[in-house]
């Protein structure tokens, strides 16, 4: 504790606040246009008007006398999160065992959820070779999760193959959309290549709505096969060709959700090893150097050409095993699910994580995707929550959840220290 | 050729709105060097108070039309720099000098939170509004086909061009013109020389946005129906407009936007409509991969 907090200068901050509150709110959520007789008329909704100038006249005097009596030894977000980059190696082992156990709670609910969040967790980690590794800005990513559950969704239905033989044909055909989207967009960087990225997300959108002979336009294809385990379906009659008949057990619709969960840990897993791996060889460690500085990268003779292209060409082909994977397990696919929101919602979680940590992302995950998902009754509040939400993280902690990394190579003998995220010019890769 | 004629009358229109937005990010790029992404949701928000203050105008028996407009425009106008003043504030000015991918990831966490905002308080369904100027006047006719010029697109024509002259006032005239130019040039520099480069920003948004509320009511007027959603792909195709003529430039910003309303109408009109937001988006993809700095912009020097 300083000095009494100056009142006089904080209720005139507070009040000003509050007259800027009165302004933005007062037409948009003061005067509701809805349908009359006679066109639109205006219907006031003033009380509500009212409380949010409240609420920020209140919040901005909380924020400003917080600023003046916080204790000096309160952990601020920057410490917190150094706490969080140490506690990660048992962190991580701790999530995981939970991760594996999840299904024995055999409650669809936590399931459901565990699916979802997983399949995210595997996006994250999909395009955090492209963002947080190679430094790559995608903001189109979401075209890649398409091309992989069109590809499975038009196979499956049109030859009648399999999930587990049109798997690594839907991250083939992802990947090669990767290779041409990556080639146009070499010579682009930062914000310029996210807006290409963004662009070429929209049209892969715009064109699987409108070529209905192919993908049934905005309709969707339904009917999609289920992924099956070693040949046994997942039917509810319990003869011998179903998973619950050959192992004599009780037919469930839970024994499908579980393993389809298991599927989406594997594929996850599987993206975290290989990205794991290949940041220890020639290839990882040329696509940080280029996040980190693509001139001095070239000079050093690293082709830039390819280390881009393999990047994009990966990141797209796990974002594309992800795509089938929502296919399968929705049995269903329209344009709908591919918006720029959920490309938005990818490359959040990605920063959000703090680039290029893996940890991060899967905790991030949680943190976007799970937690909203408790708030299921607030419906139409859930996006403008996530919205306010992604300012404020920025604001507080722009570096992401886990900041600090470890680097890959050091020179002597010495073990390596970690190095703080402020310290390098881009991410933590 | 009438067909041709009318559909560059609609481009032109179409164009002037584009450009009013491209200004905004063009100013916005050209001085902090990142795509305000929240930009294309001042625009609709700008709509929606264009919308709000039509109906209480209409409410309060004030149906002369000049009048009336006039009035919405400066409401809407104002307010919507305040939301442009705001969204400076709160989600870009903590996150100067951080690292580069912070101010994107913010602004698009500040374009949904508006977006949501005024879906959560308006609702989410489509706006009509019923058309202030009908009518209009018959140029030619010729194969069964006339060409109109409604007064609406008069009317749209003639606010851009006032607006804008008054906007192209203010950056060669006056000194805060010449403080934002100056800060386009080099901020760090203008800094030294005594120019307040926070207050300078904040006037580049405020300005950005008042300009964006015009176009708001202006695709208002023109559509005679809004939605939440609008401010999304206008806001994409204005950014095409603002690379196209060359980011940066000012005068580019309004060429771009003319020629992205032109190759729409027209693509529209002989090609396909189900398609035209990809010929939006592929022109920005063409552009930007053979001609990065645009029509009117400057070559990027790389310093090492």
């Amino acid at each position: 504790m300083s000095e009494r907090p100056p009142l006089r200068a904080g209720l005139r901050d507070a009040f000003l606040s509050a007259l800027v509150a009165l302004g933005l709110f007062g037409p948009i959520v003061g005067l509701v246009t809805e349908p009359g007789e006679r066109g639109l008329i205006l219907v006031p909704h003033f009380g509500t008007v009212a409380a949010l100038v409240a609420a920020v006249f209140v919040g901005r005097l909380l924020i400003l006398s917080w600023r003046v009596v916080r204790p000096a030894g309160t952990p601020t977000p920057r410490a917190l999160a150094e706490w969080l980059t140490r506690a990660g190696r048992y962190v991580a082992p701790v999530l995981l065992v939970v991760a594996f156990l999840l299904p024995l709670s055999g409650e669809r609910y936590y399931l459901d959820l565990g699916i979802l969040v997983m399949t995210y967790v595997m996006l994250g980690w999909g395009l955090n070779i492209v963002v947080g590794l190679a430094g790559l800005l995608d903001l189109g990513y979401v075209a890649f999760y398409a091309v992989g559950a069109y590809s499975y969704a038009i196979i499956s239905t049109t030859f009648g193959l399999g999930f587990w033989t049109c798997l690594p044909i839907a991250g083939a055909l992802a990947a090669l959309w990767g290779i041409l989207l990556g080639f146009p967009v070499l010579r682009l960087r930062g914000d310029y290549l996210a807006i290409v990225t963004l662009a070429f997300g929209e049209i892969i959108r715009i064109v699987i709505n409108n070529w209905v002979s192919l993908t049934n336009g905005p309709n969707g294809i339904s009917g999609i096969p289920r992924p099956t385990f070693f040949g046994l379906t997942f039917d509810m009659s319990g003869g011998p060709g179903t998973f619950s008949g050959f192992f004599g057990l009780e037919p469930t619709p839970t024994h499908r959700v579980a393993f389809l969960y298991y599927v989406i840990l594997g594929l996850a897993l599987l993206t975290n090893w290989v990205t794991l791996r290949i940041r220890r060889q020639p290839l990882g460690r040329a696509w940080e150097a280029l996040r980190e500085d693509e001139i001095a990268c070239r000079s050093l003779g690293i082709n830039i050409t390819t280390t881009k292209l393999t990047a994009f060409a990966m990141g797209a082909m796990f974002g594309g095993f992800a795509g089938a994977f929502f296919a399968t397990r929705q049995a269903f696919v329209s344009p709908e699910s591919f918006t720029f929101i959920e490309s938005a919602i990818v490359l959040a979680i990605v920063v959000l994580g703090g680039l290029g940590s893996q940890l991060g992302v899967a905790l991030a995950a949680l943190v976007l995707i799970g937690l909203p998902e408790q708030f299921r009754e607030l419906q139409e509040y859930r996006m403008l929550i996530f919205g306010i939400a992604l300012v404020v993280i920025m604001v507080l902690r722009p570096r992401g959840l886990v900041s600090g990394r470890m680097p890959t190579a050091t020179l002597g003998k010495g073990e390596p220290h970690e190095i703080d995220a402020d310290l390098v010019a881009e991410g933590r890769g | 050729m009438a067909y041709a004629l009318q559909q560059l009358i609609n481009g032109v229109t179409l164009g002037m709105i584009y450009g009013l937005i491209a200004v905004g990010y063009t100013m916005v790029y050209g001085i902090i060097g990142m795509i305000n992404f929240a930009h294309g949701d001042i625009f609709m928000v700008g709509a929606f108070l264009s919308l709000i203050a039509l109906t209480g105008l209409a409410g309060f028996g004030i149906t002369a039309v000049p009048l009336a407009l006039a009035l919405t425009l400066i409401f809407a106008a104002a307010l919507a720099a305040l939301y442009g003043w705001t969204v400076e504030r709160v989600a870009y000015r903590p996150l100067r000098g951080s690292f580069r991918l912070a101010p994107l990831i913010s602004a698009i966490g500040m374009s949904i939170t508006l977006q949501n905002f005024v879906q959560v308080a308006q609702g989410a369904r489509v706006k009509p509004m019923e058309p202030l100027l009908p009518g209009g006047i018959q140029i030619m006719k010729a194969d069964d086909f006339a060409v109109q010029l409604s007064w609406m697109q008069i009317a749209i024509v003639i606010t851009t061009l006032v607006v804008l002259s008054i906007f192209t006032w203010l950056v060669t005239r006056t000194s805060l013109g010449r403080s934002m130019r100056a800060c386009e040039q080099d901020l760090k520099m203008a800094g030294l020389l005594g120019i307040d480069t926070d207050r300078t920003i904040s006037l580049t948004f405020v300005t950005g946005a008042a300009l964006a509320a015009v176009a708001g009511l202006l695709f208002l007027l023109y559509y005679g129906v809004i939605d939440f959603f609008i401010g999304f792909i206008a806001g994409v195709k204005a950014f095409t407009a603002a690379v196209l003529g060359g980011i940066g430039s000012l005068p580019g910003a309004v060429l771009g936007g003319l020629a992205i309303g032109l190759i729409e109408t027209f693509w529209s009109a002989y090609f396909s409509v189900a398609y035209k937001d990809v010929a939006a988006f592929s022109i920005l993809i063409i552009v930007l991969i053979f001609m990065p700095t645009g029509i009117l912009g400057r070559a990027d020097v790389e310093k090492v």
